[in-house]
């Protein structure tokens, strides 16, 4: 085990000192097979100025299996390493962790060097199976006893047998230790989760079990609101749930957790997809009250479109609108604006959250989108819409794709097929706009899904230390 | 080897293991800095001192009440020498990190300072320096001068143990106080990843050195 001398010069101790450092120079974004005969694969995008080849995927690795379905993915190691408390200030940020969130397989990548990236080991499902009794591996989190692993589903066939939860990994050998949870209390569905180390707190939230999306949305479970509405707060390092928040039965599917990323705050958001009374999105922010009590508010909506039925997909049709699914949120590191992408409906929207209570509508872009398709300034189609987004370390670019998950793809854009990668700038007046510039096809039979940043991005470093 | 340049040893780990970040300074900046009051980093080094010092106690007492029990004196310094040389061949092999600490939470900083000091054999690299100071203090070559005497000797150990702890543990909070205040009043935190070097295998190399010391020692003070 060869660990260098000298801490991983990307980590950082606060936020600000990760906001000024060098800018990335290379993305790695999740190229999805747009089927089962396809394979899953990383692609390296290059992102150094000046570069002949800026904007372009410069490198591919593409897996020796099929049928895995890349979704997220996160880093061995990150910034929280700077903490003595962790004991491991000498890892490298040099992996990435990558589920097959339909075969359970986690494939770890070494991309050390970005342009010779490469498979460095493979975990086989029944291993995972075997060791947490859990399944359908999906958020990724470096963290205090090694690498933290949300699961969609626990065991049998179809991943009901037993609720879901979180394993953690040895951060240098990839062993799988086993299950996370001593208490779960209400816990029974899982999605994505993210803390605060020094305050010893995390979040997780909930999506819905595997035979509620693998094939598709239910349309029959959402109406009637069987998909997860619940967060629920942890005692991070006695891995306990303390307090479990419905936000209400009616907004279903609360997905991405952002905490600020400054450790001295005790806040933070959760994207809820659809409220089902009224089809808008949700933004709730979450916070620590004075007795110590997490408590919720919904502080943005947003509303549907009305929408001519013969533009819509058979699921929506009924309806005569395009919800606008709310399937990512993503934070900026001064904790200043929070990214919100509107699948349904093709938009960005940019909102100013230096007061958490209350967001302002700062930016917004649009972007294909259900029955609308609108094309990029480089006259270009964007498939299906904005989906997962990651911000610059230092907020002045923002990058999406589009793809939200192989069978939800084919039923809200049944007509449509591919993938993109997209960036806007952000200027220092919080102007937002796309790059006309930058526009990533994918190769054909690819889709793109999550990106990571080399060096750390805002939905993956965990700081230790404040930013004052 | 003289009893002063056995003190100046005991204060040199101290400053040995307090300049490490590992050892905990970086959590009193952390400290001041999540509470938002100067108050909380001499709170946290206090905390931090303890669970040092506690570590140091819990390892020199037992060798203090067990080197005054002892008849083989030098045989039982050579053991504890080799004990020593021992702890940093297993921590040269075994280079995986104490997972134990992971789950102390973050706010009680003195039981994870002692844990820290335990689990890297903090407290046994004085041992041997230690068992220098007792062995030299010794008047002559005591045998059984009646039981007043030897309850003087024990007490002795005891006071020494306590004095090499407490005389270590100052100067390891020293320094990291003093490096503490630099960092959050005029450094900042760009010094925390800035100044910390990867000491794994030089501790371990040191806690073999200090125990072939002890057992060089023991052999030396008998001829």
């Amino acid at each position: 085990m060869n660990r260098p001398m000298r801490p991983d010069p990307t980590f950082h101790a606060s936020p600000k000192l990760a906001m000024e450092a060098p800018p990335e120079n290379f993305a790695f974004t999740v190229m999805l097979g747009k089927d089962s005969s396809q394979h899953d694969g990383i692609a390296v995008v290059d992102l150094r100025e000046g570069s002949e080849t800026y904007g372009q995927i410069v490198h591919t690795v593409m897996t020796p299996t099929t049928g895995d379905e890349f979704h997220h993915f996160g880093w061995n190691a990150c910034s929280s390493s700077l903490s003595p408390l962790s004991g491991h200030a000498f890892l490298e940020r040099r992996y990435l962790i990558v589920p097959g969130i339909r075969s359970s397989r986690i494939y770890i990548f070494d991309v050390k060097e970005p342009l010779e990236a490469k498979i460095h080991k493979v975990i086989e499902p029944e291993e995972l199976f075997r060791k947490t009794g859990y399944s359908r591996p999906h958020t990724i989190h470096c963290g205090p006893e090694g690498i933290y692993v949300s699961t969609l589903g626990g065991g049998g066939p179809d991943g009901t047998d037993g609720p879901p939860g979180i394993f953690i990994m040895d951060c240098e050998t990839f062993e799988i230790i086993g299950k996370y949870e001593m208490d779960r209390g209400k816990q029974d569905k899982h999605y994505d989760f993210w803390w605060n180390l020094p305050q010893d707190y995390m979040v997780s939230s909930e999506w819905a079990l595997p035979p509620q999306y693998e094939n598709g949305v239910i349309p029959e479970d959402l109406l009637s609101n069987k998909y997860g509405h619940s967060i629920h707060f942890w005692d991070l390092r006695a891995r306990k749930n303390i307090q479990t928040m419905d936000f209400g039965e009616n907004y279903q599917m609360a997905l991405e957790i952002r905490p600020a990323h400054d450790p001295t705050k005790s806040y933070g958001f959760c994207g809820v997809v659809v409220d089902t009374t009224n089809l808008q999105g949700a933004i709730f922010t979450w916070w620590r009250d004075e007795d110590g009590k997490w408590q919720s508010k919904k502080t943005i909506t947003i509303d549907p479109r009305p929408e001519d039925p013969e533009n819509l997909p058979e699921l929506l049709k009924g309806f005569g609108a395009v919800p606008p699914l709310v399937t990512d949120i993503d934070l900026s590191l001064d904790d200043k604006y929070l990214y919100v992408a509107c699948w349904g409906l093709g938009e960005m929207h940019q909102y100013d959250v230096s007061d958490p209570m209350n967001p302002v509508l700062n930016g917004k872009v649009e972007l294909g989108g259900i029955g609308r398709r609108t094309k990029h300034p480089n006259g270009k189609e964007f498939i299906y819409g904005p989906q997962m987004v990651e911000i610059s370390r230092d907020g002045k670019r923002v990058y999406w794709t589009n793809s939200l998950y192989s069978s939800w793809d084919d039923q809200f854009y049944p007509d449509q097929e591919g993938g993109q990668m997209v960036m806007a700038q952000v200027g220092d007046d919080g102007s937002f706009a796309l790059d006309p510039d930058f526009y990533i096809n994918f190769p054909e039979g690819s889709r793109a899904h999550q990106i990571r940043l080399e060096g750390g991005d805002c939905s993956t470093d965990s700081f230790c230390y404040p930013s004052a | 080897m003289t009893v002063t340049a056995l003190w100046w040893a005991v204060i040199f780990s101290g400053l040995y293991h307090g300049v490490n970040p590992g050892m905990g300074w970086p959590l009193a900046v952390s400290a001041a800095l999540m509470e938002r009051k100067k108050s909380a980093m001499p709170k946290a080094l206090t905390m931090l001192a303890a669970g040092h010092f506690l570590a140091m106690i819990v390892i020199l007492l037992p060798f203090s009440l067990m080197f005054f029990l002892t008849d083989n004196e030098r045989e039982f310094r050579i053991g504890a020498g080799v004990l020593v040389v021992a702890m940093g061949v297993y921590l040269l092999i075994n280079r995986r990190h104490p997972k134990i600490l992971a789950r102390v939470h973050p706010a009680k900083l003195g039981l994870w300072s002692f844990l820290a000091a335990t689990a890297h054999g903090a407290g046994l690299m004085l041992v041997p320096i230690f068992l220098g100071i007792c062995g030299l203090l010794e008047p002559g070559n005591i045998t059984d001068t009646g039981h007043a005497a030897a309850q003087q000797l024990m007490s002795s150990n005891v006071t020494t143990a306590l004095l090499v702890a407490a005389a270590h543990t100052l100067a390891m909070t020293g320094i990291g106080a003093a490096i503490a205040v630099f960092v959050y009043f005029w450094f900042g935190l760009k010094f925390i990843s800035k100044s910390w070097f990867n000491l794994d295998l030089v501790w371990a190399f040191s806690l073999v050195f200090v125990g072939a010391f002890g057992i060089y020692s023991a052999y030396a003070g008998h001829h």
